[in-house]
């Protein structure tokens, strides 16, 4: 017995000591992710091409490709914009050469994806990961290869019988127009990189005047929707009322079913009736549960409410509810034709 | 309108008020058409009158002098049974609140997949938010991921590449912090010029929570990470939108989390149920959500959304790459755009502070655009990365005034005036406009935003 006691740790540490290997610190937590998994989702292309599957497409079979699967979001010629921003458009042969995009530093011209996007890995890495947008995940390598083709095409980056591969890619970069648009010189990496302004905590006469330099033009108070409804109706301040025909509707506009609910409790009902569940008679919306399918179903509670009864949920009965008026009766049950939300 | 004709709770004769607060207070949620509306309010004028006298009848009737209907007249809740113990059994909030909702900018984007909604910052306080408020922003809209069904992995740069279940995840040593949460882009529309009306739409893609997790230092110790050559790590999302982020080694290694608790409830699908990443003070595209991966290399990675968005246009025509930091920053919550104030008096201004390099110093509130200003109250806790609530008392004399507020962090930046900003990133940057808001107060009350 005693040489068994003793024995025990020693089995204990040899089970652990197999079953986690000796790095393991959180003993049972995790486990070493096999080769197929890691393959399975290491997906990213990096911008020096590590990541990147061998394969080939041509700009003609990219055309296809995007005719079938691209064209309806992004427009025959990728410079639709009534899904996205256009993706093509707004660079120029010049820009190639210099690998600066022009356009961007002119202002006011649409900023597309090639204006902006410096390492053409990035473009193989998301179509690859997320396009298209409403089937991600669902093209070939060689897909990628062929749209992506296609798209540079479109932007004049390779010539029409171009045939993008792992093996010219390095190439297609040289070549991408805003390859060198790009800085990290700035202090927004580090946390504590240099901030580019130098404000001071001014306390009194800061400044001599004020001018407000932009206002919202009054036709654009309601463009986000009548600004009284997006705030409280009590408290410290109100919304402005923004929409005029807002404004004159606003006393009728009670919400049906706090206003049924209310009367709910005003007439002694959530006594016996829960919101979800029984206390003596059936929760409303079990009740609204039931007879969702029925077609007589506000005139039969209409009446039920009215008279009581028992037999249907049970044997406990329902007194009849002879203080409701007509059109209380009538609200009641079409509040619970209509699933009885709270 | 008067301003003194906005006074609920005082005695007075405006036949207008004569429903009541539960009845005109809680307005438009379902666009019901005018018959059944007036239908509805009869009924329900019938059974207000027969539960406590009619308030139609007891309103008029009230003279100045004998005092506020709503308490001479008990309300219908002070006369009934209430509803059971788990009528809800997950709560909902009143029905009164139904203005305060996540709401869309008309015309920002043409793909509800692809969008955002604000967070209601006018109506809320203290420094969290509620989970149901928590702005969005997807990229290819949220998906409810199966929690049995997740993997985290970590690769690359490791001895031991790791896969870890949620079950393992929610055994391994756990943190809970508070942290602000702000998308890059957050009062990007307001660069150039005014553009949205409320505070809502110019900083609701903002927010605090408590975040519960495992720190991914843990994590990538468990893999044992190269200490030389892992310079940067990617993290990437499981749903259809794959989202990348490169993320420095160094935040790594402090205070990032891999997380699956927001205030003290697991994730919400829109937030990246059931695990997302915490990374204090970047900007929010980083906290990639429906987390499934981190990668550790020596390179950055150049994601889509580090090359083609969330890359700041300068005045030179280049792209700052890689820009996360959110400097300090803060906004007036109430009063602000598209408020009214109720009369003349008191008030307490409240709002919002909040640093990506650490805790907030002090905030400054000026009442005249700038020229003279006030400090704040801070209230606790001010944690670092995380919002900061101020107040201060202020007595509106019912003149013209111009409301901002300025934030001083621990390092001792003090936020930019939109000049100063301007200066240097010109007006195309989209992201990090951390300028001072201003909000003018007319005569009326009325308050809009505008910048001076
Ligand atoms: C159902 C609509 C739809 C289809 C089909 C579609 N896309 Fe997209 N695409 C989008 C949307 C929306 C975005 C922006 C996603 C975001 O906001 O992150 C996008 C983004 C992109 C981008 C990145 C643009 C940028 O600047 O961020 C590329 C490249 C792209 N799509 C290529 C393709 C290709 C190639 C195909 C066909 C294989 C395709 N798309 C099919 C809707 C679509
Ligand atoms: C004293 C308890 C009590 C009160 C008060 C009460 N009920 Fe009931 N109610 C019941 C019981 C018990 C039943 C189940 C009757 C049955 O099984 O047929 C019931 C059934 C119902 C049903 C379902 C009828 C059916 O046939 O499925 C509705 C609808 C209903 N009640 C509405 C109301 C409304 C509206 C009020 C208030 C005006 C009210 N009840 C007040 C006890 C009550």
């Amino acid at each position: 017995m005693r040489a068994l006691l003793l024995s025990m740790p020693v089995v204990l540490m040899l089970a652990v000591g197999l079953a986690f290997p000796a790095h393991a610190q959180f003993a049972g937590v995790g486990r070493d992710a096999t080769d197929a998994e890691v393959k399975a989702w290491d997906i990213d292309v990096r911008p020096d091409f590590k990541g990147l599957p061998p394969g080939s497409g041509s700009v003609s079979a990219g055309e296809q490709l995007w005719t079938g699967k691209c064209a309806s979001c992004h427009g025959d010629f990728g410079d639709d914009n009534h899904v996205f921003t256009p993706l093509v458009g707004n660079t120029t042969a010049e820009d190639i050469k210099t690998g600066r995009v022009a356009a961007l530093k002119a202002g006011g011209s649409a900023r597309t994806t090639f204006t902006k996007v410096n390492t053409v890995s990035t473009l193989w890495d998301y179509i690859h990961r997320a396009m298209p947008w409403d089937a991600p995940k669902s093209l070939s390598s060689d897909n990628v290869y062929a749209v992506l083709a296609y798209l540079l095409n479109l932007a004049e980056v390779v010539p029409a019988d171009y045939v993008l591969s792992d093996r010219n890619i390095a190439e297609v970069q040289a070549r991408m127009p805003n390859r060198n648009g790009m800085t990290r010189a700035h202090g927004l990496w580090e946390v504590n990189g240099k901030p580019d302004t130098q404000n001071q905590a001014c306390m009194k006469d800061c400044q001599a005047e004020v001018k407000i330099s932009s206002a919202l033009p009054d036709y654009a108070l309601n463009a986000h929707g009548n600004l009284a409804d997006q705030n409280r109706t009590f408290g410290a301040v109100r919304g402005r009322v923004t929409d005029p025909k807002a404004a004159a509707s606003k006393p009728a506009a009670a919400p049906a079913n706090a206003v049924v609910t209310a009367l709910l409790g005003a007439r002694g009902c959530t006594g016996c009736h829960g919101m979800e569940t029984k206390i003596i008679g059936p929760g409303f919306k079990e009740v609204a549960g039931k007879y969702q399918t029925r077609a007589d179903v506000k005139a039969y509670l209409a009446d039920k409410i009215a008279k009581g009864g028992s037999g249907v949920w049970g044997s406990a009965a329902m007194p009849p509810q002879a203080q409701l008026s007509k059109s209380e009766l009538e609200s009641i049950a079409a509040w619970l034709a209509a699933g009885a939300q709270p | 309108m008067n301003p003194d004709d906005r006074q609920p709770g005082r005695v007075r004769k405006a036949p207008e008020n004569f429903l009541g607060a539960e009845f005109v207070r809680e307005l438009g949620r379902d666009g019901v058409n005018a018959e059944r509306r007036n239908f509805l309010r009869k009924s329900f004028l019938a059974a207000g009158a027969a539960l406590a006298g009619a308030p139609l009848a007891s309103a008029l009737a009230a003279s100045p002098g004998a005092g506020d209907p709503d308490i001479l007249n008990l309300p219908p809740w002070s006369k009934m049974l209430g509803q059971p113990v788990a009528a809800r059994p997950y709560g909902l909030p009143s029905g009164y609140e139904a203005n305060l909702v996540r709401r869309q900018s008309p015309g920002l984007t043409s793909v509800p997949q692809a969008s955002v909604s604000f967070a209601p910052l006018q109506g809320l306080f203290g420094i969290i938010t509620p989970s149901g408020l928590h702005f969005e922003r997807h990229h290819q809209g949220w998906v409810d991921v199966d929690p049995a069904r997740h993997r985290l992995m970590i690769n690359g740069l490791v001895k031991r590449p790791r896969v870890y279940t949620m079950d393992d995840l929610m055994r391994l040593p756990s943190v809970s912090r508070i942290h602000f949460l702000e998308c890059g882009a957050n009062t990007g529309m307001e660069w150039g010029n005014v553009a949205v009306p409320t505070v809502q739409y110019t900083h609701g893609m903002l927010s605090g929570s408590e975040f519960t997790g495992v720190l991914l230092s843990t994590l990538l110790e468990d893999a044992g990470f190269d200490r030389v050559k892992g310079k940067y790590i990617l993290a990437e999302g499981a749903d259809g939108s794959g989202m990348t982020r490169t993320i420095a080694m160094e935040r790594a290694l402090d205070d990032v989390m891999v997380a699956y608790g927001m205030n003290g409830e697991m994730l919400r699908p829109e937030n990246g149920y059931p695990l997302r990443l915490v990374v204090p003070g970047v900007q929010g595209v980083s906290w990639v959500k429906w987390l499934r991966r981190i990668e550790v290399g020596d390179q950055p990675y150049g994601t889509k959304d580090e090359t083609s968005h969330y890359v700041d246009l300068m005045p030179d025509g280049m792209l700052r790459q890689y820009t996360s930091i959110q400097e300090a920053k803060s906004v007036i919550t109430s009063p602000s755009g598209g408020q009214v104030l109720l009369n003349k008096g008191f008030y307490n201004l409240t709002g919002l502070a909040w640093s990506g390099r650490g805790r907030i110093r002090k905030v400054d509130v000026s009442f005249d655009g700038g020229k003279n200003w006030r400090t704040a109250r801070l209230e606790n806790p001010v944690l670092p990365k995380a919002l900061t609530r101020f107040n201060i008392d202020w007595v509106w004399d019912g003149s013209p005034a111009i409301l901002q507020s300025r934030a001083v962090d621990e390092t001792g930046y003090v936020q930019p005036t939109y000049a100063q900003l301007r200066a240097v990133r010109g007006t195309r940057s989209i992201y990090h406009n951390n300028a001072i808001q201003s909000w003018q107060v007319a005569a009326s009350g009325d308050v809009a935003n505008v910048q001076v």
